[in-house]
């Protein structure tokens, strides 16, 4: 399933998902898309271009935008709503709470720009909370791809699953983990992606590769690490991860979002309910970020391949 | 234009009548919910769903779903006056509407449209039923399909900002098939609405966003009736606000916002019912 070309070009998940878009939108005349004026950054601009009748920039108003697509879901449509991930979860919660998942209806919303990796613009912009805030509502199911060739996967999944779905996407380009011809999206599964025997790591979203990185630089040490990749934060796949906790007893989430909420939480969750080990939480601690350069602040909150691994051999 | 008949007006005021008895008995037996705010909409229900709005009682079952005319109750508190006509215009057994608000009934405090059969969408947290009209509107329109959206917003609701994002939604996209009423019964839950913050000129501020704007008795049957088929001439979106009385035809509720969310005792209930059988 991974990828095996070498070249590690980064790829932006975001123009990935624009062009998923503007794909489905051929396939599909029910698909329109919604965007609160940041269609540029979001990249919904694309099918905007190509479809400009199924395409409703809503302006600087997040809340409407969310219940508009509740709205258009009534009529048949299959609506994606987009923004930054801090305005379309904590500016629209109740809208999304209320009116998307209560009635069930068939709004997707990918939210980009999740996590401390928004950069420059600093805490105001940074979703540290947001997979937390989307996984508490009842029939939501929250999905964090890792690259370029999941992205288009989850996108053309959550065109046909009936239901409610956060998506969040990040700023950040990406290498291709995946191999796009041998790359399936099986909502239902985490993906056992490295095998390993002494610890297991659990990530998501953009800091897959870096826990990856991690686990090569762990095998250094002799540390086999086990790296399993959870895009589906809800509903969790509890069996792939007893099932790895109960052979190495000792299990390490990484995620670019709050300790509180996110995977780290969900594993909790699912291993003192079922199979109790030690976890360590690793992600950004209660507190908010803060402005720099993306590879800066990847650096400063610990979670590069290198903090990881060294973070990680400590605490063994 | 035709209004409405002598027959017509005979027989909607015999249904408010016994509307305004529904409302008051399912709120008696739940010994909670919004008397004064479902009383002040039971006759803008009964014209819309009677006269003006093409309607499926068999829901989903009926060939002509899909052209239905929709209506969304933006101001969820007023589900009793809902399940009301909708039970009277047959979407269920006016028998379901002593189960309202108790434990696994259809007929949930705020409507559910995943519980009660004719409720479109699910509301009950203010400042989001517009924002759904325009939605549903918007979808409408890509369909081609004629029906209009009615919407109905609690006057107090106007204070929630996400209200004007959506009056603006409507201008822009110049969404004549959406009817929005606005309930001026001009009481919330702690007062006046224009002494806790005030929402006058509404009027001005609708026509300032683009809007058409009827200003009507809400009350009157024929006022409204007419104002609706006003409104379908039009090439914009319409708000008609309508003047109302919160807690009309029980003289004790009557424009006090005490019975904004009190339910009546057992003494209070005989009052009401004596008097609405007048």
């Amino acid at each position: 399933m991974l990828n095996k070309d070498k070249t590690k070009e980064k790829k932006s998940i975001r123009s990935e998902y624009g062009k998923t878009l503007v794909e489905l939108g051929h396939k599909n005349k029910n698909i329109v898309v919604l965007d609160a004026d940041l269609s540029c950054s979001t990249q919904t601009a694309m099918f905007g271009k190509e479809f400009p009748d199924r395409f409703f920039n809503l302006g600087i108003a997040e809340q409407d935008a969310m219940t508009t697509a509740a709205g258009l879901s009534t009529t048949g449509k299959i609506p994606f709503v987009s923004t930054f991930a801090m305005f379309a979860t904590g500016r629209a919660y109740d809208q999304i709470r209320n009116s998307i998942c209560y009635p069930k209806f068939n709004v997707k919303i990918v939210a980009t720009h999740g996590g401390i990796t928004v950069g420059e613009d600093g805490a105001s912009h940074q979703a540290l909370e947001d997979v937390a805030l989307m996984r508490l509502i009842p029939n939501m199911m929250v999905i964090v791809p890792a690259d370029c060739v999941e992205t288009h996967e989850v996108i053309k999944f959550a065109a046909e699953y009936n239901g409610p779905v956060y998506i969040r996407l990040a700023r950040t380009n990406v290498v291709n983990i995946f191999d796009p011809e041998k790359y399936k999206f099986d909502p239902k599964k985490a993906y056992v992606i490295r095998e390993g025997k002494s610890i297991t790591l659990i990530s998501n979203g953009e800091t897959l590769v870096e826990t990856l990185d991690c686990a090569e630089l762990l095998a250094k040490q002799g540390v086999d690490a086990e790296v399993i990749h959870m895009p589906v934060v809800k509903p969790v796949d509890k069996e792939t991860i007893i099932s790895s906790a109960k052979k190495t007893n000792r299990v390490f989430t990484i995620e670019n979002h709050s300790i509180i909420g996110g995977i780290g939480s969900a594993v909790c969750e699912t291993l003192s309910e079922n199979y109790p080990v030690k976890v360590s939480r690793i992600g950004i601690a209660d507190e908010f970020g803060q402005s720099g350069e993306q590879r800066a602040l990847m650096n400063h909150y610990k979670l590069t391949g290198e903090c990881l691994a060294e973070r990680i051999f400590k605490s063994l | 234009m035709q209004s409405l008949t002598e027959n017509e007006t005979r027989e909607l005021k015999a249904l408010c009548k016994e509307m305004r008895k529904d409302i008051v008995t399912m709120i008696h037996g739940a010994k909670s919910g919004h008397p004064g705010g479902n009383l002040s909409a039971v006759e803008i229900l009964a014209v819309l769903y009677k006269k003006c709005m093409k309607i499926c009682p068999d829901w989903d079952k009926s060939p002509d779903f899909e052209k239905r005319d929709r209506f969304i109750l933006s101001k969820g508190h007023a589900s009793a006056a809902l399940y009301s006509i909708l039970a009277r215009c047959g979407y269920f057994s006016t028998d379901e509407l002593s189960g309202f608000r108790k434990l696994g009934s259809n007929l949930q405090g705020h409507p559910s449209c995943r519980h009660a059969k004719g409720v479109e969408v699910s509301t009950g947290s203010l400042g989001q039923g517009l924002s759904m009209a325009c939605g549903v509107a918007l979808g409408l329109r890509l369909d081609k399909n004629p029906a209009t959206v009615y919407v109905y917003l609690g006057d107090g609701e106007m204070q929630e900002g996400s209200v004007w994002e959506a009056v603006m939604n409507a201008s822009h996209h110049n969404l004549n098939n959406i009817i929005a009423f606005i309930d001026r019964n001009r009481l919330q839950i702690d007062g006046c609405t224009e002494n806790i913050k005030a929402i006058e000129p509404l009027q001005d501020k609708f026509e300032a966003f683009g809007w058409n704007v009827i200003e009507i008795d809400g009350h009157d049957l024929e006022e409204i009736y007419d104002a609706v088929q006003s409104a379908k001439t039009m090439d914009r979106p319409t708000a008609i606000i309508a003047n109302t009385t919160k807690g009309k035809g029980v003289s004790y509720m009557e424009n006090n916002a005490g019975w904004h969310g009190k339910a009546p005792n057992d003494a209070e209930y005989e009052t009401a019912m004596t008097e609405l059988s007048k």
